[in-house]
């Protein structure tokens, strides 16, 4: 073997080594690189009981509960299978609304509720304009409707 | 065919043909670079969720998508560079790790901007924001190693395997969103599917996307060029240009 031909095999075998040893690095690491934890993984007591830790999913419809002389709010998450109660007291993004996609970081109380000390949107990957929106949202419900 | 490519690349080869090129990339970078701008600031409609906000991704996401692309252009020049020895390749890699910084950086200015009125905080460690940052470090490394080692040679060698072994973050980077549950959205645009994004919205982000790319390509040669006449400062070639002063 020549010499050019030696450093290619050690840079291939460098590149092959460390993609390996990420790959199981990260294999082994996999729950810490979780962001969040979805109501499902709660369910199943894969959250960490006394720790606080992060649970995300969507508002469900009509759950919003505000308190009238305080910041406090409840509302329910889910993950279209399971569903938590969260209790909150602060100043919510401007992305929070009902259906909306959140993460909230607190701590699992003993009667499982979940209090959060913030509370984070998080938004889908599509862009449009509001009348693309609204327009596919009643050709939604009307396609909704015919089902029935 | 191997005499023909160290013709090519050689640097003096290289500093006389690359200068008309210069005018002609940053010419086409700043015209495209108005136009997407103009679309996507005054003619592109505003978000059904986000409102005005969202704009900021016509410079977020092409400075994401360039710190992503001149990483490996970085890499591979360098394992050109250490594999042929071909020293055109470790000045295009040195010349082009601070631009990639740049961008690196830009993509994570830009993100926070944007994360704390849509998210509600800054800075989050979830696994792309994360990742990024690696990706700056990475470019922060590898011009560290590159002055702190006197000898040219054994500086590209060096930063060069740092370069290349970096090369494990950038599909981390990409699939972050898909392999990790993260606060960052998925792909909107880099994915098999088609974009989810409205057309009037798209044209102008892959406009500044072309843009960046042609200033990148502007920038690298400007500065390679630099590393040319710095690195030859006492061979013939270089004396020669300099006596015709």
């Amino acid at each position: 073997m020549n010499k050019r031909s030696r450093r290619k095999v050690l840079i291939i075998g460098i590149v092959f080594g460390v993609s390996l040893a990420t790959v199981l690095g990260l294999t082994a690491f996999e729950e810490n690189l979780l962001y969040f934890y979805s109501p499902t993984d709660v369910k199943a007591g894969k959250a960490p009981g006394t720790h606080s830790f992060r649970v995300g999913g969507l508002v469900v419809a009509g759950s919003v509960n505000r308190e009238p002389d305080s910041l406090k709010i409840v509302f329910d998450v889910t993950d279209n299978q399971e569903e938590m109660t969260i209790e909150y007291t602060g100043i919510l993004p401007d992305l929070f609304r009902e259906g909306q996609g959140i993460v909230a970081m607190g701590n699992l109380q003993p009667d499982g509720r979940f209090v959060a000390q913030e509370v984070l949107a998080k938004h889908d990957e599509n862009y449009m304009p509001p009348e693309v929106a609204d327009a596919l949202k009643t050709s939604e419900e009307a396609a909704k409707k015919a089902a029935y | 065919m191997w005499k023909w490519i160290q013709r090519f690349s050689s640097p003096k080869y290289f500093y006389s043909m690359s200068a008309p090129l210069i005018t002609w990339f940053s010419i086409a970078a700043l015209l495209t670079g108005l136009y997407g701008l103009y679309l996507g600031l005054f003619v592109a409609p505003p978000d059904y969720q986000q409102g005005e906000s969202y704009r900021i991704i016509f410079i977020h996401v092409p400075a994401a998508w360039m710190s992503l692309f001149i990483y490996m252009v970085m890499a591979v020049s360098a394992a050109i560079g250490i594999i042929w020895q071909i020293r055109l390749a470790d000045m295009v890699a040195a010349a082009s790790a601070p631009i990639g910084a740049s961008f690196a950086f830009l993509a994570l200015v830009t993100g926070a901007l944007w994360g704390k009125p849509m998210w509600g905080a800054y800075w989050v460690w979830d696994a792309r924001l994360t990742s990024e940052l690696i990706l700056l470090f990475l470019y922060l490394g590898y011009m560290a190693l590159q002055s702190a080692i006197e000898d040219q040679r054994s500086a590209d060698k060096a930063s060069g395997l740092l370069a290349i072994v970096g090369v494990v973050n950038i599909p981390i980077i990409h699939y972050s969103v898909e392999w990790w549950n993260t606060l960052h959205q998925g792909a909107t645009v880099a994915k098999f599917d088609k974009p989810s994004m409205h057309i009037d919205m798209l044209i102008p982000l892959l406009l500044m996307a072309v843009a960046f790319k042609l200033l990148y390509a502007a920038l690298v040669l400007v500065r390679a060029r630099n590393e040319a006449l710095y690195r030859d400062r006492n061979r013939r070639w270089v004396r020669e240009l300099i006596e015709k002063l």
